[in-house]
């Protein structure tokens, strides 16, 4: 029986084309991969190759012909001993003819019932991230910088998972560029604390590459400033490609360093990346304040089995704060805590805000304010939550942040907190944030760039309607 | 071919058949890409089928394969069932990825084969991490990095390079040179176009290699092979070889002619030479040769109707694997 030739989609958006020339003739013998045409697209004209040896039937579409549809007959191919005038019968083998570029609609689903539902009752449950675990009553409390207890973290995970390994610019000779990885070579030795060339694009993938088989490595940035080189792997290959594999493949990765701005660096080495990691799916993002949430948070990155973004702060570095003295103090990814609990305003931070926060509530209180302060410590997921329970007890909320205005944390928060609880604000939703500019040297101007401890207060006045 | 591997005839003609059976994959893809079926990019492997093969063919099982975005024919080579490939290919429920990765993004851990990257390079660096991970656990298998002679002007190629040797990383480095990155040859793009030198200011040895010769690629490729297992670190094979069809399914290849194409085809096509020359030194007959044609034929075709008729992905794998 004689199978048909049809008009081949030759891009993916095209619909009919123009047979401009036909490169066999009637009774010409063809096999597969011989040019039979050129058809001309509305972008260029292209060669089309025979898939099925055979002799050349009839020519159902002379050349020069426009508008030829997608998908519709334009020659018979003939199998051995037929004639021209068999009857064409059977399409082109092994596919069934399909509409122009959609296919026809394959078994599956009914699509409009599900749209009709919504496609919210597709999401996945939000999973229950669970509490902090309960500190026994009488745990000693050590004061610990939290650079100390970010080494104590890796240190402690790498004594218990032998695929645990640190990896970075200056993390083991030098003992870490910021002293976060100080004792970890002598501990661990030059296999699992590796010394990298300056060549973040390069190391990244690499480690991207070691976590794909299983290792669970560590990648230090010196700062998250130099991450932009390897922003490529951890969005394209970190993030997605437990998706694209279809759950195969798995990449439990940690990334690690300073973020934010520090002191008089200017503006290349003074970024705030929270949000632009925050809005990728396929990523967790933490960034911690306390040097307790640093240890037990960083623990839980480097058990976690997704590649984890942790975004600490030069300037927190050496701020020291109790430390329970536990074994194994693990703490759940994407919870937020209210560190003060207040009644009046809600001040959502992250990071060194919480801080200027903190700060700022004591001076509120002078002046009788008083203000509950959640620190999110996840930024991805987001603990709306804790963030909505606050807010329909305050009726109000301020966000602070040191990120660009734009797009940022604050952003997301205040527009999410105007959807699932406009009823209960008595005030907008109020941002504090650093200046839509670049990072400015000059000691005066880097100052006004940062929020301020009287920014957050000013900005709790005015959602108070004080003053 | 005097000091060619010694092989068996059932090896020889497995070489023959895997190298078909991508080939005719590979049409099958145009024709189902011709029809709708198969949407958005899709790049062919047509006539560089010998490459793959060969080297496979040198390899063991614990040995890993990445590449990038024209990747249907080392998943085929690697033994992945090609039913599970076209399904991919037209985005249903039942392939390799379920539908999400499409043709550039495929895997198979089972099979060690980490991808199927989209990103020109991309897969240089993971493909040395691997290698790293190897080497990590004390382990014997070697690292295929397949990338073009476009990725190889990329950045991150030689930042890899220089990691893979001051760490001797058990990675051999596949420059697969089809002389064309896109549309912009080997001549108007690099600077230095023998692709096997471009480690030499890293100290990584590199060998050009006939990569439309399956034997010749086969022998190169265990000779890489053992130079890493021996602990002397990474290795470079520059293999010239050719593709007959565009970039991808909407390139028309303006940049070359079509004398250029047909002298290729007729002169060095791996398939094609490879049979005649078993045929010559009576390792299989005509007839040997018709019926493993016959027995691709029949599995492409079943790959091909499998592919149209399973299933799209259940609208709820829009939320699944996005994290463990």
């Amino acid at each position: 029986m004689s199978t048909e030739i049809l008009m081949p989609a030759l891009s993916p958006t095209m619909e009919e084309g123009k047979l401009s020339k036909w490169l066999v003739k009637e009774g010409d013998t063809v096999k597969s991969g011989d040019i039979l045409a050129e058809i001309e697209t509305d972008k260029a004209t292209m060669e089309f190759e025979a898939v099925d040896e055979g002799r050349i039937g009839r020519i159902l579409v002379p050349e020069g012909t426009e508008g030829v549809k997608v998908n519709s007959p334009i020659a018979t191919l003939l199998a051995d001993g037929e004639s021209a005038d068999a009857a064409p019968g059977k399409k082109a083998e092994a596919a069934k003819p399909a509409a122009p570029v959609a296919p026809q609609e394959p078994p599956g689903e009914d699509h409009k019932a599900v749209a009709d539902k919504g496609l919210e009752t597709l999401a996945p449950k939000k999973i229950d991230v669970g509490a902090d675990p309960q500190i026994p009553e009488g745990t000693e409390f050590v004061n610990q910088t939290v650079r100390e207890a970010l080494r104590d973290a890796m240190a402690e995970e790498m004594r218990r998972d032998e695929l645990v390994f640190l990896m970075g610019e200056e993390v083991a000779q030098y003992q870490g560029a910021y002293k976060v990885s100080q004792g970890l070579l002598e501990e661990f030795g030059d296999r699992r604390v590796i010394d990298t060339p300056i060549t973040e694009h390069g190391f990244t993938g690499l480690g991207i590459g070691a976590a794909f088989d299983g290792l669970k490595p560590i990648v230090e940035f010196m700062t998250w400033n130099f991450a932009m080189q390897a922003m490529d792997q951890i969005i394209n290959s970190a993030a997605k490609t437990r998706y694209m594999s279809g759950g195969q493949m798995s990449c439990p990765i940690v990334f690690r360093g300073p973020n934010g701005a520090a002191a008089r660096v200017a503006a290349q080495h003074s970024q705030d990346y929270s949000a632009w990691y925050a809005s990728v799916p396929g990523v967790k993002v933490i960034a911690p304040y306390f040097a307790a949430d640093a240890k037990g948070l960083l623990k839980a990155a480097i058990r976690d089995p997704n590649p984890v973004i942790f975004l600490e702060n030069e300037i927190v570095y050496g701020r020291s704060f109790p430390v329970p003295k536990l074994d194994d103090f693990v703490l759940p990814i994407g919870k937020a805590r209210v560190v003060r609990p207040g009644k009046d305003a809600t001040i959502v931070a992250y990071s060194i805000t919480v801080g200027q926060a903190l700060e700022a509530a004591e001076k509120l209180a002078e002046e009788g304010i008083d203000a509950e302060i959640i620190d999110l410590r996840s930024l991805r997921p987001l603990d709306m939550d804790t963030v909505l329970e606050s807010v329909k007890k305050t009726n109000r909320i301020v966000t602070v942040e040191q990120a660009w205005p734009v797009c940022s944390i604050g952003s997301e928060i205040s527009a999410r907190v105007a959807l699932e609880a406009f009823d209960w604000l008595d005030a907008p939703p109020t941002k504090v944030s650093g200046k839509d500019v670049p990072m400015p040297y000059a000691a005066n101007l880097e100052k006004l760039a940062l929020p301020t401890v009287d920014d957050i207060i000013a900005a709790v006045k005015a959602v108070s309607y004080r003053e | 071919m005097p000091d060619a591997p010694k092989s068996n005839s059932e090896s020889l003609k497995k070489l023959y058949h895997d190298m078909l059976l991508i080939r005719r994959f590979e049409e099958r893809a145009g024709q189902l890409y011709g029809m709708g079926l198969i949407g958005g990019f899709c790049h062919l492997y047509i006539g560089q089928e010998a490459v793959v093969v060969g080297l496979m063919a040198a390899a063991t099982s614990e040995d890993q394969q990445i590449t990038a975005y024209r990747d249907h024919g080392h998943m085929l080579a690697q033994g992945v069932d090609p039913k599970a490939v076209m399904a991919e290919l037209t985005g249903r429920s039942t392939g390799l990825s379920r539908g999400k990765g499409g043709s550039m993004h495929m895997f198979s851990s089972e099979k060690k084969f980490y991808g199927g990257h989209g990103i020109v390079g991309a897969q240089v660096p993971i493909g040395t991490g691997l290698a790293f991970a190897n080497k990590y656990r004390g382990s014997k298998a070697v690292t295929l990095t397949y990338f073009g002679d476009g990725a190889a002007n990329q950045g991150q190629v030689y930042e890899s390079f220089n990691m893979a040797e001051l760490w001797k990383l058990p990675v051999v480095y596949v420059i697969e040179n089809n002389q064309y990155a896109m549309g912009t040859s080997v001549a108007r793009s690099s600077a230095v176009a023998d692709f096997s030198r471009r480690g030499l200011s890293f100290n990584i040895p590199g060998l050009q290699v006939d990569g439309m010769d399956v034997e010749a690629v086969q022998k190169a490729g265990a000779e890489a092979m053992e130079h890493c297992r021996s602990g002397k670190g990474p290795i470079i094979l520059e293999m010239q070889t050719y593709r007959y069809r565009g970039h991808s399914m909407s390139d028309p290849a303006k940049y070359r002619t079509r004398e250029e194409v047909s002298e290729m085809r007729e002169k060095r096509d791996p398939i094609e030479h490879f049979g005649k020359k078993l045929i010559e030194r009576g390792v299989v007959s005509e007839q040997d040769l018709k019926a493993i044609d016959t027995e691709v034929k029949a599995q492409i075709v079943a790959a091909a109707e499998f592919a149209s008729e399973s299933p799209e992905p259940g609208l709820e794998e829009l939320y699944t694997d996005i994290y463990a």
